[in-house]
């Protein structure tokens, strides 16, 4: 497993390449958190490129998780793109879809995550 | 080796409702249109091809599941409300005049999973022995509540049987009833206990009401030795990932992705989804099926690993 980080704006994108599983789930979780105490309203979007991202395990969605949890309280947007198929079908079947904001191109994610913030209507 | 689940349902019984009934009537007869059902062999066969949420149900009764083997030893995993049915099929087989020994595993001590021992008729038989294996400390003592007024007319002191409570160590097997048993701690609220099961070269593994943190290595390595090549896992799937890992963190339950991950590890032969979510309805669990088997072909890597799901009345041979 390997991490990238680019910023693009007020986006950081974080490209994780290989697999994440029981075995350095933990790894991943300390590359990642210096990057999320950014994560927050007026501050940076994160955007999870996981174009090489082969195989992600319980243990790696949990990290995913906890991640979401924390930008959210923190009033940040977090977000994946560029998905492969397999894991794709694995946040599928473990309902993480509907955890995260899904982008087919890391580009979009990071226009989404660059614009203003919509304000609620009426 | 052979398993009989008397009991599959999470958390409470689900009975089925009226309303599921007839939607799966309504499935089953649009599904006969322009189908010639003349003879009853026919409609047998049609009956066959409908998918198992129209021709059936996974059922209500909680956890209560059966291990036989060919020497008529009397084994079960828990007393949830299935062992209303399975004490019935006892009398039925032995009738009150063949006094039979029953040993009893038991996962823990919440209701869902005691609640069947008030209804369990070889206990009011006597010269019956009902032996009642755990590891929890407090064993007798949540049977001798459950028992009590104002909760039970019948005082657990008037049961005719014979009823012993064993204590069991995790991690320390036992040989009983020509088994060789090894109790395993779990997290669960107040713990839970699994159970791995071996005799003449088979092995069942019976893990319910277990969470499980599978970042930290050593739990999912002691997790993966005690289903190491078992022929059969039953699995606590209650949930989604998802679920597992946000509002219901910390519930005590695990989801369907799990259960392959540590039948992967583990090169178990067979995973078993069971204690299901009452809430969830026989297409919602047919669908988790479905799914839990694309999981296990996308990411298998080696033997495959059979899945399947836990519905009372279900028996698998191993
Ligand atoms: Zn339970
Ligand atoms: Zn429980």
């Amino acid at each position: 497993m390997e991490v990238g980080v680019e910023r693009r704006g007020n986006a950081r994108v974080i490209a994780v390449k290989g697999r994440i599983d029981h075995l350095n789930a933990s790894a991943f979780h300390e590359q990642l958190t210096p990057h999320l105490q950014h994560c927050r309203s007026n501050g940076d979007g994160i955007v999870l490129d996981l174009s090489a991202l082969d195989y992600i395990s319980s243990a790696g969605l949990r990290i995913f998780m906890m991640a979401a949890k924390q930008a959210r309280a923190q009033g940040g947007r977090i977000a994946v793109a560029q998905m492969q198929a397999l894991v794709q079908e694995i946040f599928e079947i473990s309902h993480f879809h509907l955890v995260y904001e899904i982008f087919t191109t890391t580009d979009e994610a990071v226009a989404a995550l660059n614009r203003q913030p919509e304000t609620a209507g009426t | 080796m052979q398993i009989r689940f008397w009991g599959t349902r999470g958390s409470l019984p689900a009975p089925l409702t009226t309303d599921a009934i007839r939607v799966k009537l309504a499935a089953a007869l649009t599904a006969a249109q322009n189908v010639r059902l003349e003879t009853p062999a026919a409609i047998d066969d049609f009956i066959a091809q409908l998918p198992f949420s129209v021709s059936g149900t996974f059922g209500g009764d909680s956890s209560c599941v059966e291990i036989i083997d060919n020497e008529d030893n009397h084994v079960i995993c828990d007393l949830g409300s299935g062992a209303r049915r399975y004490g019935a099929e006892m009398l039925r087989r032995h009738g009150p005049e063949q006094p039979q020994t029953y040993h009893v595993f038991m996962s823990h001590l919440h209701w869902d999973h005691i609640m069947g021992f008030p209804f369990f008729t070889p206990a009011f038989i006597p010269g019956n022995r009902i032996l009642i294996h755990g590891c929890h400390p407090n064993l007798e003592a949540a049977f001798r509540r459950q028992h009590g007024a104002p909760s039970f007319p019948v005082d657990f002191n008037q049961l005719p049987a014979s009823i012993e409570f064993v204590q069991l160590q995790p991690g320390v097997s036992a040989d009983i009833a020509g088994y060789r048993i090894t109790p395993l701690l779990q997290r669960h609220a107040g713990d839970s206990s699994g159970y791995r099961f071996e005799k003449t070269g088979k092995c069942v593994v019976y893990s319910t009401d277990s969470e499980h943190r599978t970042e930290n290595t050593r739990e999912t390595e002691a997790f993966a030795a005690f289903f190491r090549n078992a022929d059969l896992v039953i699995f606590d799937a209650m949930y989604s990932l998802a679920d597992a890992v946000s509002v219901k963190e910390d519930w005590g339950h695990s989801s369907n992705i799990i259960g392959v991950e540590l039948c992967q590890l583990a090169g178990a032969k067979r995973l078993c989804l069971f204690h299901h979510e009452p809430v969830f309805g026989d297409i919602q669990l047919e669908d988790i099926l479905r799914q839990t088997r694309r999981l296990e072909e996308i990411t298998r890597d080696g033997a495959p690993l059979e899945i399947i799901s836990a519905w009372d009345g279900l028996v698998v041979d191993l």
